[in-house]
């Protein structure tokens, strides 16, 4: 099948830092990838340039068919078919959560706004916090806000999600509803690159883990693969590392 | 009692706090006492009432003052729907006893003329009619900027049945100050804008006008809109006196602002942008629905704090010779018969200045805390 991701060679540079090395993927719709690596090996870097919040310096990003590169045009299409979801959530606070979900369909997809509702509300029934859908992000919990997040994203009917660490930001109780979310979304059959250090999650429902270090990546396998096999040491040190935790 | 353990702890402890607060305390009762025996029996407050209008309106002639009443009506009409939205705790039993007390008081009140009375009853009936309307119109929120300029430009309206050179006095000072807010806002916006762009030229431009106008006292620059403009200006088409003032105000006003929402723009976080770009607004709509509206909410408080000040600046007018609240002051204490009563006369501007600040200031509270709600 054609991939809907495709990199090559991609290398990016801030300043001095040299963050991503020759990295080349190719992502297959409807898969699911789970990128585990440790802190600053360049994770967030790597999905964030398939939305071009980061610009590379070197090699070619094609998604869904559209080549990024300084084109603002391509940049807003591309925008408009990859959801993503924040750490922080980052929802926008001055407005309820239903203003933040149908904000981008009606003004970006120009969407009726009684059409855009009620998509949104039947999203937000879906991760079951329809009930907040008038309050403000404050007013909710991490666990209900991270949900919004992903409604948001979801609103837009997009082809590829990619999560950064989603559950990291988290209290400990409430991760279990948002993975519980990204769970339904990986069956659905959406095209997800996670990055996460929730290993349990990687396993259920990874099609494809991939371990970065040092920005590039080091090993890649079916998690039964990397998780009870790993080939490389240093995938061996750090799941030593993460599992003991 | 509660009250006396306050004082105990707050004005009390110790040898050295309970000096100070005596010594203080001593010398503001005696201030207050030789004010007030001066107010109660030295002074004569006749004055003001028999200036009133030349204070209020200046020069604008007294068959046409109709026109500023149906101004501050709409004004008024306005206020009082806007205080329902925002202030919502003002329950109907303390609104009707404000109301009852200050229309007893406009109707008891001795020295207006009866014309007077029945506006002012108008404008205060038109307020409390008005009020809990708007307690029932929490929806109205979103439309009341709208509303308030509309108002403003009606109102306007209504007053230039009467040429401008005419306005005068305290109507004079609200229509410099409120013009001035409405024409240094947006400006100012656009000079943050600017200043913060990622193209060199229009930051450049920007913070040269900002750094500019902020480096020269107030003064100056009106003066250099009354005494430039005409020089740029075709000789037949003359910029009445209060354009060019406004215009000197709102310039100055703006690098202000501009300053102010950029440090709101700045405490946007990083993340609110990407957040934006991810759902696929474009750049200009990240501004307009994302970063602008939270910039903004987070300076609110600055951004009254510096209508106040150009409420208190329009004083300056005297200055470039305009009819403003006090040059009437002038005018009236040049009439031999007020002769010697600048105390009466300056101690009612300075009581008119502050009740127009404090109401300013209680404004962008109740603001302020309303629109807490959508912050983090
Ligand atoms: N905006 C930035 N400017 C400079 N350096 C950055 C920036 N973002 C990330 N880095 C650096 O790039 C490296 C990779 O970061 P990141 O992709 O966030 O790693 P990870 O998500 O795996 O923890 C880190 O060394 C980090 O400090
Ligand atoms: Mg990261």
């Amino acid at each position: 099948m054609e991939p809907i991701i495709r990199m090559e060679n991609v290398n990016k540079w801030f300043g001095e830092l040299h963050v991503l090395k020759d990295i080349s993927l190719d992502v297959a719709p409807g898969e699911v990838l789970v990128i585990i690596g440790p802190s600053g090996s360049g994770k967030s870097t790597l999905i964030r340039t398939i939305n071009r919040l980061e610009p590379v310096q070197k090699g070619r990003i094609v998604v869904d068919g559209v080549e990024l590169n300084e084109d603002v045009r391509n940049i807003e299409a591309i925008r408009r078919e990859v959801g993503m979801v924040f750490q922080q959530f980052n929802l926008f606070p001055h407005m309820t959560i239903l203003e933040n979900v149908i904000l981008a369909p009606t003004r970006v997809r120009k969407i009726p706004r009684e059409q855009a509702i009620a998509k949104a509300m039947e999203l937000l029934e879906r991760v079951g916090i329809a009930d907040q859908a008038n309050k403000y992000p404050a007013q909710l919990s991490g666990g209900q806000q991270q949900r919004a997040a992903i409604v948001r994203a979801l609103a837009m009917e997009p082809k590829i999600m990619l999560f950064d660490e989603p559950t990291s930001a988290l209290d400990p109780e409430m991760v279990g509803e948002v993975l519980d979310v990204m769970r339904g979304l990986a069956r659905s059959g959406m095209t997800m690159l996670v990055v996460t250090h929730e290993m349990g999650f990687a396993r259920d429902v990874a099609d494809r883990v991939i371990f970065m270090d040092e920005g590039r990546i080091v090993e890649e396998g079916v998690p039964d693969e990397i998780f009870s096999h790993p080939q490389h040491e240093r995938t061996q040190a750090f799941l030593a590392r993460i599992l003991h935790h | 009692m509660r009250f006396v353990a306050w004082m105990r702890k707050n004005l009390f402890d110790g040898w050295w706090n309970t000096l100070l607060t005596l010594s203080v305390g001593g010398l503001l009762i005696a201030f207050l006492r030789s004010v007030s025996i001066w107010a109660f029996t030295e002074a004569r407050w006749y004055v003001i009432p028999n200036n009133f209008r030349l204070l209020m309106v200046g020069p604008y002639p007294p068959e046409e003052v109709w026109r500023l009443w149906v101004a501050l009506t709409i004004t008024t009409g306005l206020m009082g729907l806007s205080f329902g939205v925002f202030v919502r705790w003002w329950g109907p039993a303390l609104s009707r006893a404000l109301a009852l007390a200050l229309l007893i008081w406009v109707l008891a009140w001795p020295v207006v003329m009866p014309g007077t009375r029945l506006w002012l009853f108008l404008a205060l009936v038109t307020f409390f009619a008005a009020y809990p309307l708007g307690t029932r119109l929490a929806g109205l929120r979103k439309f009341l900027p709208v509303m308030w300029l509309l108002a403003f430009l009606l109102a306007l309206d209504v007053a230039s049945g009467v040429p401008m050179n005419r306005w005068g006095g305290f109507f004079l000072t609200m229509v410099v100050t409120v013009s001035t807010v409405v024409i240094a806002f947006p400006l100012g916006l656009i000079l943050a804008l600017g200043r913060t762009s990622k193209m060199p030229v229009i930051s450049l431009l920007s913070t040269l006008y900002i750094e500019l106008i902020r480096g020269v006292p107030l003064v100056t620059v009106l003066f250099l809109a009354w005494i430039m403009v005409p020089l740029f200006v075709p000789e037949n088409l003359r910029v009445p006196q209060m354009i060019r003032a406004i215009a000197g105000f709102a310039l100055f006003a703006a690098a202000y602002l501009a300053e102010y929402v950029r440090g709101g723009l700045q405490g946007v976080p990083k993340g609110q942008w990407e957040a934006a770009w991810a759902v696929g607004l474009s750049g200009y709509q990240t501004v307009t629905y994302i970063i602008l509206p939270q910039a903004i909410r987070s300076v609110i408080p600055a951004l009254i704090g510096q209508a106040i000040a150009i409420f208190k600046d329009t004083s300056l007018l005297v200055i470039i010779g305009l009819f403003d609240l006090l040059s009437m002051a002038q005018v009236a204490l040049s009439n031999p018969k007020y002769l010697g009563l600048e105390r009466e006369v300056y101690l009612f501007l300075m009581l008119v200045y502050f009740i127009g600040a404090a109401v300013l200031s209680y404004a962008s509270r109740r603001v302020e805390k309303a629109m807490g709600l959508g912050s983090r």
